[in-house]
């Protein structure tokens, strides 16, 4: 049996690479070497009764014209919005965030009336940056390089979108993508509270502190997607991020597609220049005419492939790819939901994100650590309790809780990460909870924890980097992963990468999975079905 | 009361070079200068009895090829103690690495390997700061149509970017906005190379290493050239204070008139246009063509005054980055102190690493002072007389990196930094504690109030990649005209930047003399 | 009568109500017999109270009140007030007596316009600007330079607005004579143990007075004007009442009529003072103002939009339709339309591409789409661009005011 695709990972980019070129008709296997499917858009079930999002944990940036195209809705996607966020501060009050607009000009207003009153300008231009970005996505990058009519119509392209904006906001644009976020917050607000929170997007995932310059590119990165045309809007996937991947998975199948779970790719096979199948781990070859993988570039091209049959420049530039892991994640099972002090009870602020961090110098202390090898002392954390909105997850009253934690590297100071560490880490993290929720570690009934080593290890993100590679403008559009491979093929014929690694990069966004479709139907001349272009922006 | 086509606000080097072009232009051209004479940060000053330091800068390194030509620095006195100056990077074991040549051609104390891999890194810079280069001698363009661009020094500019070779080329944009940090590691593996190159990159800048953005910064200084020589080091002779001296002498050999003691308070308005300025004592000199050397912020915030600028104009000045980060440091020496063998004549840099560079720049982060400063050390003493007393010795560092914030008083940052610099300078030289007469150390907060440089930044405002080019010193009015008719700007601030240069206030010419009928 | 000091309830739960009640609450609910709310600009507001019609007639015919509290109310205070809002807005605050009120637009560097309100002089250098949006950033920015405070006081005042040819009447029984009183003129009177502050202005285009105090005195305010007004028939009016009315005055509502500069997420949608056809009140002469530079630039170069009053054929209402020159090409779209009850046409405030307003006004056409009873009636409709303001009767100016 010779496949027509050969897809490595099934993660929500490689399963979205193989539901759209199984409706276009080709025959289709998806490798798994874990026993579940889901790469970091997995819920496992760990404790009894609870289900974990166990890496990534909420949804925004998946592509409405996915989920419509292969029909996830009908496959059991739900999206639910937040209803709030909090951000405790070390007074022991906090700021909340609303989705009421007067509600939150009147939060912000406790904290600095001035800074109630710039929110909406602030919201105005970022959101004209998002609306800027996001026809980008859904479009292989240019190379700037090429002088193919392709690529050059594709410049072109880009260049028309630039020069739709006023010469002004052209400079604000390019500011914009080359400025630290605290910088650009500086503009704008004056409460350490409030800047603190807006620049929580700016960091998250990233190896970077709010006061490196390109940070305010990545909280575009993470405002950039919707929820139901909220763009900017953020919002739980029912039952756990894992249904992401399970209505791929079910989307997949109905066009005919398989997946096998438990079988670890040893190696690619390439004969004659050209990838022609893989090598599992238990030694059986599974024959494709093209392999696409979903692992990052590091992986792919440094584990799985013979050196020898990769350009050594190629090899360099992969080599010197930038996947530093930046970020940890405890999964924990709750008793009861805890009780944050600073919160009025009943709060909407709990079904949502939560934070405690209140400044930018803080995050960039924590982020300090992180370049001299270690942990943070006082971590930065996204935390949730999905369960505020998903009755799924766990049984009544008792809930799960996800904080994903940064910064956390890959290595403690050149040495790998022991159990001590974990542990360590985890009590940090513990802790701060508990300072601000008195009781909460009592009504721990169990935890995940996950370090860059298990990020790793279990998932496969080299590094523990969630992204599958650094979003700094060096490996961003065509210069993602690699300058002259930005169009998802590699200098081996028929062996093409789909994962985060590649434009537009990583979250649950589904779009590098998409992009990599596109390009392999294109170069098969098998005409796209049930592809839609990125939706107009009006 | 003689009458002038053009005031220039500002005797610093840009001030001169504006005006000196301005004058070959055909106009009458008055010069005002607050201090005791032209020259600016690049004016030395006695800080002890019989020792004279450098100004802010203290050595020559992109001095605009143009002002050098046409104002005949050469035939006006200046010449050069050190044209080719070699750096060494200083290690506390004694082992030290120098770097000879253009851009470290030749090193001394490097492997085979680690030769081999600078050979090619610096080959590679080196090209992408060819590239970069022409772009100092020109108004930047507007991302814009029908507004004046220079298209055909773009177009040359661009071919000879896609000249590279597509390799190059690709390489180029891949590291046009990168991290200085990741590309030594990525190639290098020697720290005290690493270590000085992080420095150099980061030198006059508000960022680690680590920061994306900062190899542009040492594309920018490797594009520099003194006296035809690409990314040379040099030590004029007479002291740092000879490069104004000579400006100035030129420009008045041309028939420009410099007034030194003339305080500006005020740019007097006549409706929208700028038509003269009033010094301190109230004297009010008019001329048709004003043009600012001094930096954005004061001209606009102070001499214009926000009644006569746009709320949101007001806003890009107010915004617009300037962090000072280097510390000047000047020590009066009783004898030559010993840096564990290193040629004294050379550029003394003491990083031992780029991560030694970056923990330096974490405290500024919060307004701290760094345990460990990092410093660029030059004994002007070394190559001539008339420095110091006879057998002493004068040592000029910059030191980063400084709060220009501190969260402690003024004082006490001010006496941590130098106490934490003396540290420093002790354990890579021994004994060179005991051979201080006097110290100074200017901070960030001192360079501003004595250069009147916002921040203390070098650059009149940061030199960063969102205030670079077409975006400096604000989006909109990046060529040198502002909102004010009949007002310029050509002072560091402005595109290319500050160091001794005087390329903005070339370019500010140029541009005024292209827009404005003399 | 006092009226009680509210304890406030915890500050955090500002949430439970994110529409909060105005002053008036207590009366205007009372009064809201169709129960008809809307927001507006945080607060609670009554759309309708009984009949539109009514109410509509009332503001032609007799006296009405309207809750203005939302509106966001800044004091600019300090020796600098004059020059900072000379320097802030279009027109030439130094020129406005203590006492006076006028209406004008700020706008940003481009020209382009951030909001429009009316200034209060309260005293030589104590003003009050009030307008439909929150722009405190902008404010305080403008005030960089000048020797002045910047201070939002929205929660401090109670407004009503009393419109009506029978405004000056129930005033006058409500014992506050305002006989002399001329447009754009305010007066202050002891009122309930605090103060309350007469302004000639209002948003109808007829007689009327706007009055303003502190909350604490805001229902005896209510009390006061309905018992004394009982005679003339006064009654609440709801936001729909007036906004034909305003329409018919040919008023202008920040973000129906044009979108704030600050606002604006696309970049073509934002209108010069030219364009929304308020270039009649920048002071060219009174020094440089924010936008100046720009708008001088576009006087010389010309506009791209001009915004114009239709009359539009037949009587059904045209509101959002888009506008054709000889039925083809769109050349603009409606911002405002009604048909006015009270000068019997069907009228509207448009937005035209330059030069459809004037020269080639000749062949514009409007489309709308008219629904009833589930079904889409599509018509094509003649429209021809007219004077504004429809509607501008004498008795708007006359001092002193007749006593109807």
């Amino acid at each position: 049996m010779i496949y027509d695709a050969v897809i490595i990972g099934a993660g929500h980019n490689g399963l979205v690479s193989a539901c759209y070129l199984a409706r276009a008709g080709l025959k289709v296997m998806v490798v798994e070497k874990n026993d579940w499917i889901g790469g970091a858009a997995v819920s496992r079930e760990l404790y009894p009764g609870f289900t974990y999002s166990n890496c990534s944990y909420v949804s925004s940036l998946f592509r409405p014209e996915i989920m419509r195209d292969l029909e996830l809705p009908r496959h059991g996607l739900q999206i639910l919005p937040y209803e709030g966020g909090a951000l405790f501060t070390e007074g022991g009050d906090y700021l909340g965030m609303f989705r009421n607009h007067e509600a939150n000009r009147r939060e912000i207003e406790r904290h600095s009336p001035r800074d109630a009153e710039a929110y909406d300008r602030y919201a105005r231009d970022v959101l004209r940056h998002c609306r800027f970005i996001r026809p980008m996505l859904l479009r292989t990058a240019a190379d700037p390089a090429s002088f193919r009519p392709r690529d050059i119509a594709e410049l072109a392209w880009m260049g028309k979108q630039m020069f739709g904006l006023s010469e002004m906001a052209m400079y604000d644009m390019i500011r914009f993508w080359t400025m630290s976020i605290a910088d650009f917050l500086d503009e704008y607000f004056e409460n350490p509270a409030v800047k603190a929170y807006q620049a929580v997007a700016s960091i998250i995932g990233t190896a970077l502190g709010p006061m490196s310059p390109g940070t305010a590119y990545v909280l575009l990165h993470h405002a950039m997607g919707d929820v139901d045309g909220n763009v900017g809007a953020w919002g739980f996937s029912r039952g756990g991020m894992g249904s992401i991947t399970k209505a791929l998975s079910a989307s997949l199948k109905a066009a005919g597609g398989e997946i096998r779970t438990g079988s670890g790719v040893e190696r690619i096979l390439v004969r004659n220049g050209r990838a022609t199948g893989v090598v599992l781990e238990n030694g059986d070859e599974v024959l494709g005419r093209r392999v696409v993988s979903n692992m990052d570039v590091k992986r792919t091209f440094l584990k799985h492939v013979e050196e020898a049959e990769l350009p050594a420049s190629f090899v360099k530039r992969v080599r010197n790819f930038k996947i530093r892991g930046s970020s940890g994640k405890l999964n924990i099972a709750l008793d009861r939901a805890p009780r944050f002090t600073a919160l009025p009870e009943g709060s909407p602020c709990m079904k949502g994100d939560m934070h405690f961090t209140d400044s930018i110098e803080k995050m960039e202390l924590a982020y300090d650590d992180w370049k001299a090898g270690h942990y943070s002392r006082d971590p930065f954390q996204d935390m949730m309790i999905p369960t505020m909105i998903d009755p799924t997850m766990t049984p009544p009253g008792k809930h799960f809780m996800s904080c994903f934690i940064q910064y956390a590297p890959p290595k403690i100071e050149g040495n790998d990460w022991t159990d001590a560490d974990r542990d360590a880490f985890a009590d940090t993290v513990l802790n701060q909870i508990e300072a601000h929720a008195p009781g909460f570690k009592d009504s721990v009934l169990h935890y995940e924890v996950r370090t860059p080593r298990e990020l790793e290890r279990e998932v496969g993100l080299t590094e523990g980097n969630i992204f599958q590679g650094e979003l700094t403008f060096d490996q961003l559009l065509f210069n993602r992963p690699v300058p002259g491979y930005a169009q998802y093929r590699s200098p081996i014929k028929d062996l093409w990468i789909c994962g985060s690694s590649t434009h537009p990069g990583g979250g649950v966004m589904g779009a590098p999975g998409r992009n990599a479709a596109a390009e392999i139907l294109r170069d098969i001349k098998t005409p796209k079905k049930d592809m839609s272009d990125a939706y107009a922006v009006l | 009361m003689p009458s002038f086509d053009a005031i220039v606000i500002g005797g610093g080097t840009n001030g001169l070079a504006c005006a000196a072009r301005l004058q070959k232009s055909g106009r009458k051209v008055l010069v005002l200068e607050s201090g005791a004479e032209p020259g600016g940060a690049a004016l030395g000053h006695e800080f002890a009895p019989g020792y004279r330091a450098p100004g802010l800068a203290h050595i020559v390194n992109m001095i605009d090829a143009r002002v050098e030509r046409e104002m005949d620095l050469g035939r006006h006195g200046l010449a050069y103690a050190s044209l080719n100056m070699p750096s060494t990077a200083v290690a506390t074991d004694g082992d030290h690495l120098v770097l000879e040549g253009e851009a470290g051609e030749r090193v001394t104390g490097l492997s085979e390997a680690e030769q081999r891999a600078w050979g090619e890194l610096r080959t590679q810079l080196l090209t992408f700061a060819g590239v970069l280069a022409p772009f100092k001698a020109m108004t930047p363009p507007r991302i814009a149509a029908g507004v004046g661009n220079e298209y055909m020094k773009l177009g040359k500019l661009g071919f000879s970017i896609r000249g590279m070779g597509r390799d190059n080329f690709r390489e180029f944009l891949r590291m046009l906005l990168i991290n200085v940090y990741d590309v030594l590691n990525d190639e290098l593996t020697d720290p005290r190379l690493k270590g000085l190159l992080a420095h150099d990159a980061v030198l006059g800048t508000w960022l680690g290493p680590r920061s994306p953005n900062s190899l542009i910064h040492l594309l920018n200084r490797l594009s520099g050239q003194v006296a035809g020589r690409r990314a040379a080091i040099a030590l004029p002779k007479g002291g740092m204070g000879s490069v104004a001296v000579a400006m100035a002498r030129s420009a008045e050999a041309l028939g420009v008139t410099v007034r030194s003691g003339a305080q500006v308070s005020q740019i007097v308005m006549d409706g929208d246009r700028a038509v003269g300025v009033v010094l301190a004592d109230g004297e009010e000199i008019r001329a048709g063509t004003v043009v600012s050397a001094i930096g954005p912020k004061a001209t606009f915030l102070g001499l214009v005054g926000p009644r006569h600028l746009d709320t949101g104009f007001v806003n890009r000045v107010r915004h617009m980055k300037a962090r000072g980060g280097a510390a000047k440091l000047h020590l009066a020496l009783r004898g030559a102190p010993d840096f564990r063998g290193a040629d004294l004549g050379t550029r003394l840099v003491l990083a031992p690493s780029e991560t030694a560079v970056e923990l330096s720049f974490n405290a500024v982060k919060y307004g701290k002072v760094p345990e460990r400063p990092v410093m660029e050390v030059v004994l002007p003493s070394v190559h001539e007389d008339g420095h110091a007393p006879s057998g002493h010795h004068v040592l000029s560092a910059v030191v980063q990196f400084a709060p220009h914030a501190p969260q402690t008083n003024l004082d006490a940052a001010r006496a941590e930094m130098l106490g934490r610099s003396l540290a420093v300078l002790e354990d890579h030289a021994p004994g060179i504690g005991d051979l201080v007469e006097h110290a100074e150390i200017l901070m960030p907060y001192d360079i501003e109030t004595r250069y009147g440089m916002a921040g203390g930044n070098w650059h009149h405002g940061e030199l960063s990649v969102e205030q670079m080019l077409f975006l400096r010193p604000f989006p909109g009015m990046a060529q040198y005209a502002t909102p004010i008719n009949g007002l310029w700007v050509a002072g560091a601030g402005c595109h290319p930047g500050g160091g001794i240069s005087g390329a903005a206030g070339w370019n500010a010419a140029e541009r005024i003399i292209r827009e404005v009928r003399g | 009568m006092k009226a009680e000091k509210t304890v406030r309830p915890d500050p955090r739960l500002h949430y439970l109500t994110p529409l909060r009640q105005t002053p008036f609450h207590a009366r205007t609910s009372a009064a809201n017999r169709l129960n008809s709310w809307g927001p507006w600009g945080g607060y609670t507001t009554v759309l309708e109270f009984e009949d539109l019609a009514m109410e509509h007639s009332a503001i032609r015919n007799s006296a009405t009140v309207y809750d203005l509290c939302p509106m966001v109310k800044y004091r600019v205070s300090g020796p600098g007030a004059a020059d900072y809002l000379n320097r802030l807005t279009v027109r030439n605050a130094a020129k406005l007596p203590v006492g006076a009120v006028h209406y004008t637009i700020w706008c940003d560097d481009a020209g382009k316009i951030i909001d429009d309100g009316t200034v209060f002089r309260l005293a030589g250098d104590d003003f009050r600007i009030c307008c439909q949006e929150r722009h405190l950033p902008w404010l305080l920015d403008s005030a960089i330079g000048f020797d002045v405070r910047v201070r939002e006081e929205t929660e401090d005042v109670a407004a009503l607005s009393l419109q009506g040819p029978c405004s000056y009447a129930v005033l006058k029984a409500a014992g506050f004579d305002v006989a002399a009183l001329k447009p754009f003129r305010m007066v202050t009177f002891p009122f309930d143990g605090g103060e309350l502050m007469v302004s000639r202005t209002g948003f109808t285009g007829d007689l009327g007075y706007e009055l303003w105090t502190t909350p604490d005195h805001a229902l005896p305010l209510w009390d006061r004007l309905f018992e004394a007004g009982a005679p003339w028939g006064i009654r609440p009016i709801g936001t729909q009442a007036l906004d034909i009315a305003r329409t018919e005055a040919g008023f202008i509502i920040t973000n129906l009529d044009f979108v704030p500069s600050h606002q604006a997420v696309r970049e073509d949608r934002v209108r010069s003072p030219f364009e929304m056809a308020l270039d009649w009140m920048i002071d060219w002469d009174k020094g440089h103002f924010t936008g100046r530079r720009a708008l001088l630039e576009e006087r010389a170069k010309g506009s791209q939009w001009a915004f114009v009053g239709l009359d539009i054929e037949g009587n059904v209402s045209a509101e959002q339709s888009i506008i054709y020159h000889d039925k083809k090409h769109e050349v603009g779209q409606i911002t405002a339309a009604c048909w006015s009850p009270t000068v019997k046409r069907n009228i509207a405030l448009a937005y035209v591409k330059r030069p459809y307003h004037a020269g080639k006004s000749g062949n514009l056409w409007v489309e709308v789409y008219a629904m009833r009873e589930l079904q889409y009636a599509k018509l094509m409709l003649r429209a021809e661009v007219c004077e504004r303001p429809f509607f501008n009767p004498a008795r708007r100016r006359a001092t002193p005011p007749g006593m109807f």
